[in-house]
């Protein structure tokens, strides 16, 4: 009977797809209504042909980990593609002739910009959640993952909506709100699969054997639900046709200014912040072999994160049309946001108490380490940045660039590069990773691009902002934009190198998990239990 | 009264007020009598059911 529904729904939304092909107004609703009509066409005849086979039940004594292996190298490959387009537009930016004339309105640092943000945030950073996610939600509630075949609906849906969204802004299908470019029928696709998501977690969380919720899945669960909420308002929005995808937002002006940052700010907050406390919260004290350092801090702080983030916003508005009232409230809570935010770091760093010396031995605890400590170091950054003054000097330039990345290729990104070390050894049964000392280069490498990065883009982002508002004696300002622009140069290229260590350090870890999943050898299920690790 | 006024009345004073209060009582909550020990067995989650589910 299911079967019938999901064949007549498929059949159905690959007609209206085929029409929408045949009406569309734009360029980039013309390709998404192939790619939908593909895809469901496909999952049709994929559906019928498998119609009559027998359905094994799902057994309900094993994890579903199929979902978390692609998850994995998915995380792997997008991780990949993000850092690419980031060092090729950093290039574009340093060698303006890197904007080809051939490609013009389709590769220029305009299109790729939003590319590469999405490919890292979302891709990357996106998949990274989902399957630690999947993977950490089973083995602290003790069940199997609920809702069957549903982890893997979110896993391919969520694929489609990054497809149709790094599609979208190559043809200029956009509605140009940062982070949540998107146009309207990629986010109502996007809400479907979150949905669905929620669904798969918290069916989980319900049905789990342990009598306690772990702090980790607190963590997940704020990010599911709050990103949902952040999603649906900021995209509030109607489309001009149904036969096209551009759309105009209900909110106006200032307003919208202030839904937006409500919004990206949170996405700071909750994707990148919360999601991946998620992930520290699990997989630290694992790879440490010993529980977190406090569970009662742990406690503390996110409810205290919860309850302080969401206020953040505003300090993207500082001298807009946005009240100062408002403003100095984001002000505020972003500065009181140091404190919470340091009470993860605190708890991350402190599990490792008593067990410092692996450090020496143990390259991915290192990489977890690492991470929390660049957390730290760009959770103070940023409420120093959010006071106002400070933010006269540096908003708009280079640094607010720097800072991002310091907090996103270090915490994000070093987090989830140990999650995957941690993971692939595991998921593929293997004794151990192929390599160590390729764990070492990675880190190395990885760590030495962030340094060159931040801190080019420190010296560049304080420059150009003194450049800005430096005047003479009778009040003229004293540079043109072009002048700083030139003066940046030499911090651009260096930034760009930077990058291509950051992307080397990424290519390293992907043979090295390919490498352990082909050559290192495959664990026994006997000896494991009955050997002791050392 | 407008909306606009009615609503931010209430979230700075009512609700403001709520949310504290909750907060305080996490931090409450969380020193309770016994809890050392309970918090004590629940972060040791992750070190249970590693590869497999609970069987009841």
């Amino acid at each position: 009977m299911l079967n019938y529904i999901k064949l007549i729904a498929l059949a159905l939304v690959t007609l209206f797809a085929l029409i929408a092909a045949n009406y569309a107004r734009d360029v980039a609703y013309l390709v998404h209504a192939v790619i939908v009509a593909l895809v469901s066409g496909g999952l049709f005849i994929w559906t019928l042909r498998g119609f009559g086979d027998a359905k094994t039940p799902a057994p309900q004594n094993e994890y579903l980990d199929s979902v978390v292996r692609a998850g994995v190298i998915a995380t792997s490959f997008w991780g990949v593609v993000g850092f690419l387009a980031g060092v090729f537009i950093a290039f574009q930016l340093a060698f303006p002739v890197l904007n080809f004339d051939w490609a013009q309105g389709y590769a220029n640092f305009g299109r790729l910009r939003p590319l590469h943000t999405s490919a890292v945030i979302f891709a990357f950073g996106g998949n990274a959640l989902l399957a630690s996610s999947f993977y950490v939600v089973q083995r602290t509630s003790a069940a199997r993952l609920w809702g069957g075949n549903l982890a893997w609906f979110v896993f391919w849906g969520y694929q489609l909506f990054i497809v149709l969204a790094a599609t979208g802004y190559l043809l200029g299908g956009t509605q140009s709100k940062e982070y949540a470019e998107p146009e309207w029928y990629v986010d109502l696709w996007l809400t479907v699969v979150w949905v669905a998501y929620l669904a798969v977690f918290l069916g989980t969380i319900i049905k789990r054997k342990e009598p306690h919720i772990y702090v980790a899945n607190w963590f997940y669960l704020s990010f599911i639900v709050t990103v949902a909420m952040l999603h649906v308002v900021n995209n509030l929005t109607i489309p001009v046709s149904i036969f096209g995808s551009k759309s105009v937002i209900v909110w106006a002006g200032v307003q919208d200014a202030m839904t937006q940052w409500w919004y990206g700010h949170n996405a700071v907050g909750f994707f990148l912040t919360a999601g991946f406390l998620g992930m520290m919260y699990y997989f630290i004290p694992k790879q440490a072999e010993r529980p977190v350092f406090s569970y009662k801090l742990s406690i503390i702080h996110f409810w205290a994160l919860i309850f302080i983030y969401i206020w953040a916003g505003p300090h993207h508005l500082h001298y807009t049309a946005l009240p100062d009232w408002a403003s100095t409230l984001g002000m505020v809570f972003s500065v009181v946001l140091w404190m919470p935010s340091w009470g993860g770091m605190i708890n991350g760093l402190m599990t490792l108490s008593g067990a410092w010396d692996k450090l020496r031995t143990d390259p991915v605890i290192r990489m977890m380490v690492i991470s929390v400590g660049f957390y730290g170091m760009s959770t103070f950054e940023g409420p120093m940045m959010s006071i106002r003054a400070v933010n006269s000097l540096s908003h708009y330039t280079d640094w607010t660039i720097g800072h991002v990345h310091s907090g996103a290729l270090g915490w994000n990104g070093m987090i989830t590069f140990g999650m995957l070390y941690f993971l692939v050894p595991v998921l593929w049964k293997r004794e151990r990773l192929y390599s160590l000392q390729l764990v070492s280069w990675h880190f190395w490498l990885a760590t030495i691009g962030i340094v060159l990065y931040a801190a080019s883009m420190w010296v560049t982002g304080i420059m150009e902002g003194l450049m800005w508002r430096e005047v003479d004696a009778n009040g003229f300002l004293v540079n043109s934009f072009a002048d700083t622009v030139a003066a940046k140069f030499p911090m651009y290229v260096v930034r760009g190198l930077g990058g291509v260590m950051f992307l080397a350090g990424a290519v390293i870890m992907c043979y090295n998990l390919w490498m352990t999943v082909r050559k290192a050898p495959a664990k026994e299920a006997s000896l494991s239990v009955a050997v002791p690790a050392e | 009264m407008e909306t606009y006024s009615l609503l931010r009345e209430f979230a700075d004073s009512w609700m403001l007020l709520f949310l504290f209060a909750f907060f305080i009582g996490v931090v409450v909550w969380v020193f309770r009598p016994g809890a050392t020990k309970e918090y004590r067995d629940t972060a040791d989650i992750p070190f249970r059911h590693e590869d497999k589910p609970a069987t009841e």
